[in-house]
């Protein structure tokens, strides 16, 4: 018998025998889980893998097991899903790999009792132990790559939430840029600024640092680049919020705002954007306040 | 050379021999990117590198061959000329950041755009290998 | 030849819209068609319109602002609209900002520019 076949026919034959007793084993390492996995779950994630197990193993090179042939593709997917169920509700990788592991136990059971010839069974244990290593160390990478997708989307999320482009008028974003900025976090602020642009049709932009904990060189480059990015694209770019202190800081360093409009305030930025889309600014009079105004002029910007 | 992994696969060579040949080198790039599914900032700022390396090969080294390697990660571009070489390459690196009246090489604008940027040049030729990330 | 660039004249305006694919020999031979058309012609203004180019690079961003620059010495405004988000953050990357050139978001607001004579 080659290598591998008893424990091919450990799989088939004693399928429902390993599954009862991988969830023991499970439940006897502390892996499986059931504060945040119901019985049932357990049950039906084993039973998942176990079945994609036997079918790849049916299939597959047990001597020399590479899981990335297509024989086992149906146990990557079944592994993946499983992992992805797992990271979702929190169990650590140690956790999963183990999960895995505990399969050894009655699967070594169940060989010793099949075999009588202690090098045949010791053939075969190394077949068996390298199929379960090898189970479970893609199971890891699968879990951690799972993870930085996770990380990554979050990463990307709190970008998003950090700076909002917001509309403050038909033709007029503001950007309130807040906390620090460094190269990543300047480009991915560009990116989102200009398809803003390109999405509702703005012809004014308000960069707004007034959150912004501190101006050095770097910043000033990533803002001036900022606005050029956005003159190309057929907007006027204001920087607001410009305080006596980085105005300072500016000047000192050597920056050359050049053409680049600035204001104190988004306040300041806003007026000056009403003024060149044409919009008036003028307050509603009542008519007691009226009576009380000979001019009868409201308020003009 | 190990500039470009073992694992990636080989798209194809574009000769450059014409100034029409500069769009081709770019569309070929062009393609590369599509095909790792890279995003539209990362698409422009590579292939826009390879325009540059191009050119050059072209205008300064007489024509020459732009290999388009790719793995998943990446594409690699390798831009090959048998030119005369550059004499000064630190003063050509920093004479790409052309403002839009001098003739500056373009290669400086390269170096900054590719992720991975290797330049070997002598009087019997010049090669770039560039990486997109 | 002259697919990859093509001119229009609208309302007293030039209208030229620039495909992907342009090559060198193409932009240059724009540029020529251009002055020419701009001379011969009593032209208010030109809009060149880029949303189809996926790529500037500095041979091309240095042709955009000649042919600003000459448009302007022919007194006549040159509006390169349609930028996209992609090229306009490459280029600031390479240190063209093409200070010499106008923009707009599109031919309309160029168009409306150019009207009002800005």
């Amino acid at each position: 018998m080659s290598a591998g076949q008893e424990t091919l026919k450990v799989l088939a034959e004693r399928f429902d025998d390993l599954l009862l007793r991988w969830t023991e084993a499970q439940s006897e390492e502390g892996v499986q889980r059931t504060d945040v996995f119901s019985k049932k779950e357990v049950r039906e994630q084993s039973t998942r893998l176990l079945r994609a197990f036997l079918d790849g193993a049916k299939g597959g090179d047990l001597d020399d097991p590479d899981l990335s042939t297509e024989s086992w593709a149906d146990l990557r997917d079944a592994l993946r899903e499983v992992s992805e169920e797992r990271t979702e509700r929190g169990v650590t990788p140690t956790q999963m790999a183990t999960f895995i592991h505990a399969l050894k136990t009655p699967l070594f059971e169940f060989l010793t009792d099949r075999i009588d010839d202690s090098k045949a069974l010791a053939a075969e244990l190394i077949v068996a132990a390298r199929l379960v290593d090898a189970f479970a160390l893609h199971t890891t990478e699968a879990f951690i790559e799972h993870r930085e997708k996770v990380i990554e989307r979050q990463r990307a999320e709190m970008i998003e939430l950090s700076s909002p482009v917001v509309e403050l008028w038909k033709g007029i974003l503001a950007i309130p840029l807040i906390g620090a900025l460094d190269s990543a976090r300047a480009q991915e602020v560009m990116e989102n600024l200009l398809e803003a642009i390109v999405e509702r049709q703005a012809e004014i932009v308000i960069v707004d640092i007034t959150g912004v904990r501190t101006v050095d060189t770097q910043v000033a480059q990533h803002l001036l680049r900022t606005a050029a990015a956005v003159r190309l694209m057929g907007a006027e770019c204001i920087i607001s919020g410009i305080s006596p202190t980085i105005a300072q800081t500016m000047v000192q360093l050597g920056v050359d705002v050049g053409e680049v409009l600035t204001r104190a305030s988004i306040r300041d930025a806003l007026v000056h954007g009403f003024n060149k889309l044409g919009w008036d600014i003028q307050s509603i009079k009542r008519p007691d306040e009226h009576a009380g105004r000979r001019d009868g002029r409201g308020g003009r910007v | 050379m190990s500039f470009v992994p073992e694992a990636a696969q080989h798209l194809e060579t574009a000769a450059i021999k014409t100034e029409r040949d500069v769009a081709t080198a770019r569309r070929a790039a062009s393609r590369a990117m599509d095909a790792i599914g890279a995003r539209a900032v990362a698409k422009a700022r590579f292939v826009t590198a390879v325009s540059e390396v191009a050119r050059n090969a072209l205008i300064h080294g007489g024509g020459g061959r732009l290999a388009v390697h790719a793995d998943e990660r990446a594409v690699y571009v390798i831009c090959a000329d048998d030119g005369p070489g550059i004499d000064d390459v630190d003063a050509a690196l920093k004479d790409g950041f052309s403002t839009s009246d001098s003739l500056g090489k373009g290669l400086g604008g390269a170096q900054r755009l590719a992720a991975r940027f290797e330049i070997e040049t002598s009087p019997k030729g010049t090669t770039i290998r560039m990486a997109s990330a | 030849m002259s697919d990859a660039a093509s001119l229009f004249k609208v309302n007293g305006v030039l209208l030229v819209a620039i495909r992907e694919d342009i090559d060198d020999t193409d932009i240059v031979d724009l540029q020529d068609r251009l002055s020419n058309a701009v001379n011969d012609e009593a032209v208010d203004g030109v809009v060149i319109d880029i949303s189809a180019l996926e790529i500037v690079d500095t041979f091309v961003g240095r042709v955009l602002g000649q042919l600003a620059k000459i448009a302007h010495l022919l007194s006549s405004d040159t509006y390169v609209v349609g930028m996209r988000p992609a090229v306009a953050m490459t280029l600031v990357e390479l240190g063209m900002t093409l200070p010499e050139m106008r923009t707009a978001l599109d031919v309309d607001q160029a168009m409306r520019r150019i009207r009002e004579g800005e």
